[in-house]
């Protein structure tokens, strides 16, 4: 089951830039909540905070609480144990390009020991299933590679090979930016299926589909959280000026 | 930014507010033509109902349009179903001057009466309530919406009185019945105009503060921190 996300007084860097300013938010468990906002407003840089990523990047930094379940993100949890529980999907899909389409989705349980055959080959399964691509693969599981699947199927390998860990929170940085519509509709059909098991977070520049896919929505602009609210609210009748001046694309 | 939008939604308040000086200028006709027993003013009345109905169809294929290709958001989302909504009461309005220069047709036939009803004063305050709710919509106002929704219960009760004594005066007078039924049916009329124009300051305050005051208008004032801000 998914769990809640707290974020108190987050403020993020590169070096001495600040990119994210006193995020507070709470996130539902089990529900699908989307960050909309401007390029370079900060809500990717917000979303690789949630799973330590952000870090990776020399110089930068953050300051504040993250809570994800019972677990502090910065206070005594190593990444490694986090990014287990919190799983992402990035805008480009990236399977392993010449790993199968089952060792793609194993990869992470083998890295984490496992290596029962029976143990893997039933969360392969359950994973892809999860994500709405094995009826598509199910008879090229070992004879095709990552690489060799559509744009749409890829993105769907990179959601089941983040499920089989069996993370709680699903991070999705523009997950279909660089699908067509079909395939963007199935993995917004997948978003909607997936919330009953796991808490979502995702990230678009398509305001359509945070309205379509996502029950609450936050609005960035340089480095803020502008408003925090339900989906309905920021695209009917929003409580910031500049909440509706973007949403009604007047600047953006 | 959203050059072609913005044109649309400029194009379609443009087409509203056409048709809202249609409208009311149907009321005005008919309400004069009642007054005056005037012919002239009913065949213009009905002449221009064939305008409002093409307004009314060219107003909602917009309409649809943008909804179909724009993807509008907040305020613009709202203006749009309120452009609909308002829409189809103007058409309505329309339809109840078209109504009243019918009964004065009939009442031209026969022989004029002194009635005890001031047909004239609720048609003044008839139009009046056409011309703020739509003045409340040129200048994106709640509070003009808000001030036409308070005159409302004046007219129904006009209407209510102008029930009573035309009532009382079909029994005194049988020989006047038609006369009156005439104008009890003008007032009725008259009335269902006032509602349209209350319909419309609704879809006014629902468009500028995105709230819903349908059935329980006082609610309003509690908006009035956001009215502030949307005037800025």
């Amino acid at each position: 089951m998914g769990v809640g996300i707290t974020v108190e007084q987050l403020n993020a860097f590169y070096g001495k830039t600040q990119a994210l300013f006193d995020i507070n938010i709470s996130v539902l468990a089990n529900r699908a909540t989307a960050l909309i906002g401007p390029s370079g407003c900060g809500k990717s840089t917000f979303i690789r905070c949630l799973n330590r990523m952000h870090e990776t990047i020399p110089e930068a930094r953050v300051e504040g609480t993250v809570r994800i379940g019972d677990i502090s993100v910065y206070n005594g949890t190593s990444a490694t144990q986090l990014r287990r529980r919190v799983g992402m999907v990035f805008q480009k899909p990236n399977p392993f390009p010449t790993m199968s389409i089952y060792d793609n989705v194993a990869a992470g349980l083998k890295l984490n020991g496992v290596h029962n055959r029976k143990q893997l080959d039933e969360v392969v399964h359950k994973s892809l299933e999860s994500s709405a691509l094995w009826d598509e693969v199910k008879d090229s599981l070992h004879k095709k590679s990552g690489a060799s699947l559509s744009g749409g199927q890829q993105q769907r390998l990179c959601i089941a090979r983040a499920l089989a860990v069996q993370p709680e929170v699903l991070l999705m940085d523009e997950p279909c930016s660089a699908l067509d519509p079909i395939s963007t509709g199935k993995i917004e059909e997948l978003i909607f299926q997936l919330k009953e098991q796991y808490t979502i977070v995702i990230v678009t520049h398509n305001m359509q589909q945070a309205a379509r896919v996502a029950e609450f929505t936050g609005f960035f602009l340089l480095g803020k959280m502008i408003e925090f609210d339900k989906t309905e609210k920021i695209f009917t009748n929003p409580s910031d000026k500049r909440t509706e001046d973007y949403v009604t694309g007047r600047f953006g | 930014m959203r050059t072609r939008f913005q044109q649309q939604m400029e194009d379609l308040r443009e087409k509203l507010l056409r048709m809202g000086g249609l409208a009311e200028l149907a009321v005005d006709r008919a309400c004069q033509a009642y007054t005056q027993r005037d012919l002239s003013r009913c065949q213009l009345v009905l002449e221009n109902e064939s305008l409002i109905n093409a307004a009314e169809r060219e107003i909602d294929e917009l309409a649809f349009d943008i909804l179909a290709t724009q993807q509008p958001a907040a305020v613009d989302l709202r203006f749009i179903l309120a452009v609909t909504k308002i829409n189809a009461d103007l058409e309505r309005v329309g339809d109840q001057a078209v109504n009243i220069a019918e009964r004065v047709m009939d009442l031209i036939e026969l022989p004029a009466v002194e009635l005890p009803v001031d047909i004239a004063r609720m048609a003044t305050a008839v139009s009046a309530m056409v011309r703020r709710a739509l003045e409340s919509f040129v200048e994106g106002k709640a509070e003009l919406a808000q001030a036409v929704l308070e005159m409302d219960h004046v007219v129904d009760r006009m209407r209510d009185e102008a029930f009573i004594v035309l009532v009382r005066k079909m029994n005194e007078e049988p020989q006047v019945t038609q006369q009156a039924l005439d104008a009890l049916l003008v007032a009725r009329n008259l009335e269902r105009v006032a509602d349209h124009a209350t319909n419309i300051s609704e879809d006014v305050i629902f468009w500028v503060v995105g709230a819903d005051v349908r059935h329980h208008a006082q609610q309003v004032a509690a908006s009035a921190p956001r009215i502030e801000r949307r005037q800025q």
